[in-house]
């Protein structure tokens, strides 16, 4: 271990963007918006699966105002992926920009684009549309080879097997087996088989899907978008609409948010196809309406699960077999489905035989897609529950069950070899785990020995504990690559400019202090700038956990180049060697103690007066391994008995993420994973009207936390360092979410002795649960 | 029509339509702080102050600004300020897509309330949804800056 007194990482600093955006300087993408962009409306489907048997735009295209109205007929079948992944993409390719079939309610069906939002509107009116309309698949459950078909079109693909079956409206499948997981099952002593169900939850970041276009004065075409992936945006628009990439600008201004929501395609090929065929700059905001409706979701899932243990709680095979719904469009359907299973079943790497499998269906609902977790929380919902179940059987403490059996440092799992994301996975051992020391921890910190696991504390009123373990990755080995590049100044400031894409997470700011520390000077002398296509380097863009491990590390690279460099041009200058100069805090010297230079002069000479010359440095980076956070959560709640109505009492996460290079913002992505996983383990839901009509579309019906929800969150961080990561950092974006739903369903337990196997937790199946319980008994 | 308006102290004549809302035409004058996030009233985005009181202004028709007195971030660079480094502090700096609302409703409480411990803080707050923090940091960083300006 590498440990050492840092002096930028593991710091606070305030985000490099935080106090512009409050004092509300222009930063998102609707604030760049030419002022005479025409504005883009789409008119959506009415139904949940139909062909568009005709459709007539002339008196929309005769309106005042209206520059053009856009429908299938105008774009060549053509299909890609809205996903937003690297190439090849593991999305099957099943969506065309517009389709004369529409596969939800809120599928577009045709564009217009006019001078201002209300004659965009009149004309969306005005458009005759005749629908021939087939009967919908609805429930996932039987979707599999139902009778309607919902890609019959013969041009849609796989770019390389992922089970992709759409005649029997399988969007990707899966299996692995590592052992033999039914003979281990027939031996173990104890046998616990479940079903979970876990529903379709909401981004709901704050800033709407957003995009403008326009084109330049060489004659490209600039898109401003609200995406995590500009370069993949790029390369997507350009094999779509069959336009030259080098033809092509994405610029990433700040980001209101995304959580895997930006990771796709939304309005862009609808801005940029407007924007080239009429010559004018154009702009596409969603409503919150289009943003439930018309984006994507997190997919739902049911999961069956068995567990086999000897009866001293040695856990020897784990089977975890499920069914995902992607709706519409089969954006990341085997990635998330894999990342079920390898990002939570490695939790137990000692077992004797894994096996996990399962089929992603295609239905009539809003699509799934990326969703912060992906994936990993549903298995973990499944398995963590689960557990508990293990415990309870054999009279054992839960957490004392999962301390025997979970993973440990120096330990592997088979599965990271045989899983990756749509492909075959890299092995690697846990050079950094700290999940021992955490759970240790996080039982102080919640109090589990005096609490757990319940107290009654009034007529109506108990509080009890729940707790759940959880991991994640940094980054996809192999795959996932991003590079920064660093300029010396005058005076000896830099720029850093990165493809990493900032989203409100504070990437920015951390990759400064990475390059800040590594280079020796505070951090207001490096000047930040992210993910424009034109002047930035290259990144895959903000998903999977990658950012501070991957881009961190490109970082750390150009600064070690950068760092080097300074020592030749010092050496140089001082008329030594490079091997006699000893560089710190900003000011060379020289080993014999002849002269020493600041490395403000010496970068203003190096502009100037010697031997002049401009540095710069680049560094890219991909990821041999990913090494994993991981976490413990525990819940105290307290649950009335006769109305189901439970309150957060304290919710405490202890975290390894390695070092934590701005433990501030680090927090921050923790508590912000923690309340939004609290969010669908209690409220978040999409609610369908029988006909498949999304009800839950705006604020009122579709309930995110308030700052009500929790009580008090408790977070802290333990002391970790993975070698591979930049000043010994990994990923912490993600593993926040996976906790609540398993830590909460095992509270329930813990307080009312009812499990609750279907997300959303809510009083009602609470309720219901005691109804039922006192039933039987 | 014409409405009559003073915007940030600065007197504004504007031509609006009958079902104008005042975020759409606060944008059009060119306060890009207003920023639309739901169109129901239920996110506290576009939050401006009308005569000093938070009001969402996505339901607020801009006629019923004439003669009124609207102030959005731009016009509380101060508080604005303070709260960022504030928020900085305890990391509760992510998206600011929801900070320039929350700015003028901890500005507005300010001037109204004696006692801003939690329950009030909460209390003004709860109409600002937030979907990165967990609401705990911005409280943490909004108590410390009441703190620093008593």
């Amino acid at each position: 271990m590498k440990k050492k007194t840092f002096k930028t990482v593991n710091t606070q600093f305030p985000s490099v963007d935080g106090k512009g955006i409050m004092m509300g300087r222009p930063a998102y993408t609707d604030d760049f918006a030419p002022v005479d962009a025409l504005t883009i409306k789409v008119l959506r489907s009415p139904h949940p699966f139909a062909r568009i048997a005709s459709i007539d735009t002339s008196a929309a295209e005769a309106m005042e105002g209206v520059e053009i109205v856009l429908t299938h007929k105008d774009f060549k079948r053509n299909p890609f992926t809205r996903a937003g992944q690297g190439y090849p993409e593991p999305s099957p390719h099943d969506k065309f920009v517009l389709d004369e079939y529409v596969r939800y309610v809120g599928d577009e069906v045709a564009a217009v684009a006019a001078v201002d939002e209300e004659t965009a509107l009149s004309a969306l009116d005005a458009i005759d549309v005749e629908y021939e309309v087939y009967e919908p698949v609805l429930d996932f459950e039987s979707a599999k080879g139902h009778d309607s078909i919902i890609h019959p079109e013969k041009e849609v693909y796989e770019m390389f097997p992922i089970g992709f079956d759409p005649e029997r409206n399988v969007a990707a499948s899966y299996h692995m087996e590592i052992g033999d997981v039914e003979q281990t099952l027939a031996q173990s002593d104890v046998v616990v088989e479940e079903t979970f169900y876990t529903q379709a939850q909401a981004h709901t970041m704050l800033e709407p899907h957003t995009v403008n276009a326009h084109i330049d004065y060489q004659d490209r075409l600039v898109l401003f978008s609200a995406t995590q992936t500009p370069f993949h945006v790029r390369r997507i628009l350009s094999q779509t609409l069959e336009v030259p990439i080098s033809r092509i600008r994405v610029i990433k201004p700040r980001v209101g948010g995304g959580f895997g929501g930006k990771q796709a395609i939304h309005g862009e090929m609808l801005a940029a196809a407007v924007t080239l065929r009429t010559g004018r700059p154009s702009k596409l905001t969603y409503t919150r309406q289009e943003v439930f409706e018309s984006s994507y979701t997190r997919h739902p899932m049911r999961l069956n699960i068995r567990i086999g243990s000897t009866k001293d709680g040695r856990l020897t095979a784990l089977d975890l077999q499920g069914l995902s719904d992607t709706g519409a469009y089969g954006e990341h359907a085997l990635t998330v489905y894999m990342v079920t299973g390898s990002k939570v079943l490695p939790l137990y790497n000692k077992v004797d035989a894994v096996r996990f499998a399962g089929d992603v269906v295609y239905t009539n609902h809003v699509s799934s897609g990326a969703f912060r977790g992906y994936g990993a929380v549903q298995g973990n919902f499944a398995l963590e529950s689960a557990i508990d179940k293990v415990a309870d059987k054999l009279g054992m403490d839960p957490m004392a069950l999962r301390q025997k059996n979970m993973i440990l440092e120096g330990e592997t799992s088979p599965i990271f070899e045989v899983m990756g994301e749509g492909t075959e996975g890299t092995a690697m051992d846990m050079e950094s785990c700290k999940l021992d020391y955490c759970v240790k921890r996080g039982m102080e910190l919640i109090g589990y020995e005096e609490k757990y696991p319940r107290r009654e504390v009034s007529e109506h009123k108990i509080r009890s504990i729940g707790g759940a373990i959880a991991m994640q990755g940094s980054g996809i080995p192999y795959i996932d690559m991003g590079a920064a590049t660093l300029k010396l100044n005058d005076d000896g400031f830099f720029n850093l400019t990165v493809g990493a894409t900032d989203i409100g997470q504070g990437s920015d700011t951390i990759l400064a202090q990475i390059a800040a520390e590594q280079l020796e000077v505070p951090l207001e002398k490096m000047v930040v700038y992210s993910s424009d296509t034109d002047l930035t380097p290259f990144d895959v863009g903000a998903y999977a956990s990658s950012t501070t491990y991957v881009s961190g590390n490109a970082v750390l690279k150009a600064a070690q180049q950068m760092r080097s460099r300074l020592v030749e041009e010092a050496a140089r200058s001082m008329q030594t060697s490079p091997e006699a100069i000893i560089y710190e805090d900003g000011r060379f010297e020289a080993e014999d103690g002849s002269p020493g230079i600041d490395l403000g002069e010496l970068a203003t000479k190096l502009y100037y007066n010697e031997d002049q010359k401009q540095l710069t440095t680049t560094g890219s980076y991909y990821g041999t391994k990913s090494p994993p956070p991981f976490m413990v959560g525990f819940v105290e709640i307290e649950i009335d008995r006769e109305t189901g109505e439970l309150d957060i009492l304290d919710y405490v996460s202890v975290v390894d993420c390695g070092t934590t290079i701005n433990p501030a913002l680090a927090r921050g992505q923790i508590e912000g994973g923690i309340v939004q996983g609290i969010g669908m383990a209690l409220t978040e839901d999409e609610h369908y009207s029988k006909k498949g009509k999304l009800i839950s579309k705006d604020f009122l019906n579709y309930k995110i936390p308030d700052n009500y929800t929790v009580k008090k969150l408790t977070t802290e961080f333990a002391d970790s360092y993975e070698d591979s990561g930049p000043y010994g950092a990994k990923s912490v974006a993600e593993i926040g979410i996976d906790t609540p739903p398993a830590a909460l369903a095992n509270a329930v337990e813990n307080a009312l002795g009812v499990r609750i196997r279907s997300l959303p937790i809510t009083p009602e199946k609470i309720v219901a649960a005691l109804k039922e319980s006192r039933t039987d008994t | 029509m014409k409405i009559e308006l003073t915007v940030n102290a600065r007197r504004r004549s504007v031509e609006v339509s009958p079902d104008d809302y005042l975020v759409d035409t606060l944008k059009k004058l060119g306060y890009k702080s207003v920023r639309r996030g739901c169109d129901t009233t239920s996110c506290g985005v576009c939050t401006v102050l009308v005569d000093g009181d938070p009001i969402p202004s996505c339901a607020f028709l801009s006629v019923r600004a004439d003669q009124r007195a609207v102030t959005t971030v731009e016009g509380i660079p101060e508080t604005a300020s303070a709260l960022a480094e504030e928020f900085g502090q305890t990391g509760a700096d992510q998206c600011g897509f929801c900070n320039p609302g929350i700015a003028l409703t901890v500005h507005a409480m300010q001037e109204k309330e004696s006692d801003t411990d939690d329950e009030t803080i909460r209390r003004h707050l709860v109409g600002h949804l937030c979907r990165c923090t967990g609401y705990q940091s911005q409280h943490e960083a909004i108590k410390a800056y009441l703190g620093d300006e008593k």
